[in-house]
């Protein structure tokens, strides 16, 4: 039985079919800088799934008021106020993981998976699919995030969640792999498990189990390059008002 | 090291001379015409018989774990590109030699001290990460050997930097000083004979300037690499440590300079790596003055004493560069004349 219409779709596309770290390749800042070990890549990933819930929800809710000229900055307003308050939830509950993250704590309000969530998706959809929506790529985020970590930091100071497993690997003459949890890592670690998430669904498509296409075309928006794709953000009910029809008119 | 082009006209000689069988002697080919017998193997051959006086020294000077050290390094070089090449279902290259000379490049830039999986571990970075990954032979974008050096210095500087040694093959002493060339660095005494020999700290490989002389002179006298590239890259890093060193044209500093670290096996045996360098001659002197210049800055001006493998690393990164400059003009050609602006 084929489930297309189901509430969940949205949360299922953005947990895997559209994952945003391995599919659609945004927010590539954040998963390259902070998965220096596995707790602050789910810390980076809770923190932004939050705000990205939350925005989509009031933009959602509010998408009829904002006027489409001014819609970029009125979603920035928004995206960058609920960064401030769980920036300000971090410091005080959980200053460890602040001051891990740093820096990259304010740069979510300039996260491309949040902006782009909400231009694509939460101004034109109801406050339920965009919540679940927000969830879904968010966790789809901090899953990836967390796995990058899991391996960087593996690899690079052998221990996993903070459990080390140093020792006993260091008296039998091992040494961690310390260029993992250094940049260079991160690119080695998210290309590989690109190539390995790529694998996987070339194989699935060819055993014809999914086809991820929604608007009339036969590719995977993610390995097409034309940028200019009027399909390119589906709608939901599969018609064609894809932004960039959207703005042609306007 | 590969030697493409080579690789191509050894295919293209055999097509040639069935193609000749059939058509008349009047037939015309299309270029290239003048040809050569060498082939990639060949040539692979002449490079590592060439490194041959350097890791014999090495072997000598560091005892028994270093043949250890070459036999992991060169045997996982050549099963990670059978074994790349078997799961990816291509033709196997093995026999080209060419993993072979990337294992025993790899082995003479490690310290003798390293644990026995480092070499392993170095040899897959270097085949599968830097080679097969993009393509193979002939299509990797940098020096496989040095890249896997750069990745095991970043990864584990405490074992790349620790020289300790236990000299000759009787001795149970470990010998643990700097390298000659960070006492250089620092303004300690160091032995400029004992520097061209070889008896001194160091990687496997670069301690004995003149057994890398001689492989050297091998190179350039079979016609392998043009002189140009290596004494560009010695003259230009002279110059450089001259004029900025601190010490003037004092002959023992330069010498110093010259015979200590790597520079030696970079020059002759690395930046002339056939896939990672220019083509043309003057791309090569352009490549060779700018990685002296690269080399010099880091070891004068760097926190650490050497800077010859990034310097090389940094030096390929530029290539396509360099070859957009220089690349040759046809016979004849003459620059477009542009058109006339009309208003």
């Amino acid at each position: 039985m084929k489930k297309e219409n189901s509430v969940w779709k949205p949360f299922i596309n953005g947990l895997i079919t559209e994952n945003p770290t391995f599919v659609l390749m945004l927010g590539m800042c954040p998963t390259l800088a902070v998965t220096t070990s596995a707790i602050n890549g789910l810390g980076m990933g809770l923190t932004t799934t939050v705000v990205l819930a939350m925005s989509n929800i009031i933009i959602s809710a509010l998408r009829k008021v904002i006027p489409d000229k001014v819609r970029i900055p009125a979603f920035i307003v928004i995206i960058a106020s609920f960064v401030t308050i769980v920036g300000q939830f971090l410091e005080a509950y959980l200053p460890a993981l602040n001051s891990a993250l740093g820096m990259f704590i304010p740069l979510i309000v300039v996260n491309c998976i949040i902006l782009g969530r909400a231009e694509a998706f939460a101004s034109k959809n109801g406050v339920f699919a965009s919540a679940l929506d927000g969830l879904g790529m968010g966790l789809g985020f901090t899953v990836a995030l967390t796995l990058i970590g899991c391996v960087r930091e593996i690899l690079g100071s052998f221990s996993v969640f903070g459990i080390s497993f140093k020792e006993p690997l260091e008296s039998i003459g091992m040494a961690p792999i310390a260029i993992f949890v250094m940049a260079p890592g991160a690119f080695f670690v998210l290309a590989a498990l690109n190539a390995l998430m790529a694998s996987i669904r070339m194989k699935q498509l060819a055993a014809g189990k999914e086809s991820k296409i929604r608007a009339g075309c036969d590719r995977d928006c993610a390995s097409c390059g034309d940028d200019g794709c009027v399909h390119r953000f589906y709608d939901e009910n599969g018609k064609d008002t894809a932004v960039g029809k959207k703005e042609e008119k306007a | 090291m590969a030697e493409e082009i080579k690789e191509e006209k050894t295919g293209a000689l055999a097509k040639e001379a069935k193609k000749e069988e059939k058509a008349a002697l009047r037939s015309v080919s299309s270029t290239p015409h003048i040809r050569d017998k060498s082939s990639t193997r060949s040539i692979m051959a002449t490079v590592i018989i060439a490194l041959l006086p350097a890791t014999g020294v090495g072997i000598i000077t560091f005892g028994p774990k270093t043949l250890l050290l070459l036999a992991l390094s060169i045997g996982s070089a050549v099963l990670c590109e059978w074994g790349f090449e078997k799961i990816t279902k291509q033709k196997s290259t093995v026999s080209d030699l060419s993993a072979v000379l990337t294992g025993l490049l790899l082995a003479l830039n490690l310290p003798v001290a390293v644990p026995w999986w480092m070499p392993v571990l170095g040899a897959f970075f270097a085949i599968v990460v830097v080679k097969m990954l993009f393509g193979g032979l002939g299509q990797n974008f940098m020096n496989p050997a040095l890249g896997a050096r750069c990745f095991l210095v970043l990864s584990f500087s405490r074992y790349m930097t620790d020289f300790s040694y236990h000299p000759g093959w009787a001795s149970a002493d470990a010998v643990s000083s700097a390298t000659p060339l960070a006492e250089v660095k620092a303004g300690g005494a160091y032995d400029v004979l004992s520097m061209f020999i070889g008896n001194e700290g160091g990687t496997i490989g670069e301690t004995s300037a003149f057994a890398l002389l001689i492989g050297g002179l091998i190179l350039i006298f079979t016609g392998v690499i043009s002189w140009h590239l290596s004494t560009c890259y010695l003259l230009s890093m002279l110059l450089f440590a001259a004029i900025f060193g601190g010490h003037g044209f004092d002959p023992l500093y330069l010498a110093a300079q010259l015979g200590g670290g790597g520079l030696m096996l970079g020059a002759f045996f690395m930046a002339t790596d056939y896939v990672t360098r220019p083509i043309t001659r003057k791309g090569q002197v352009i490549y060779g003055i700018f990685l002296g210049i690269l080399t010099g800055i880091f070891r004068i001006f760097g926190p650490g004493a050497e800077g010859v493998s990034y310097a090389i690393i940094i030096g390929n990164l530029l290539v396509p560069l360099i070859e957009r400059i220089t690349e040759p003009k046809h016979f004849g050609y003459k620059k477009p004349v542009k058109a006339e602006k009309k208003g």
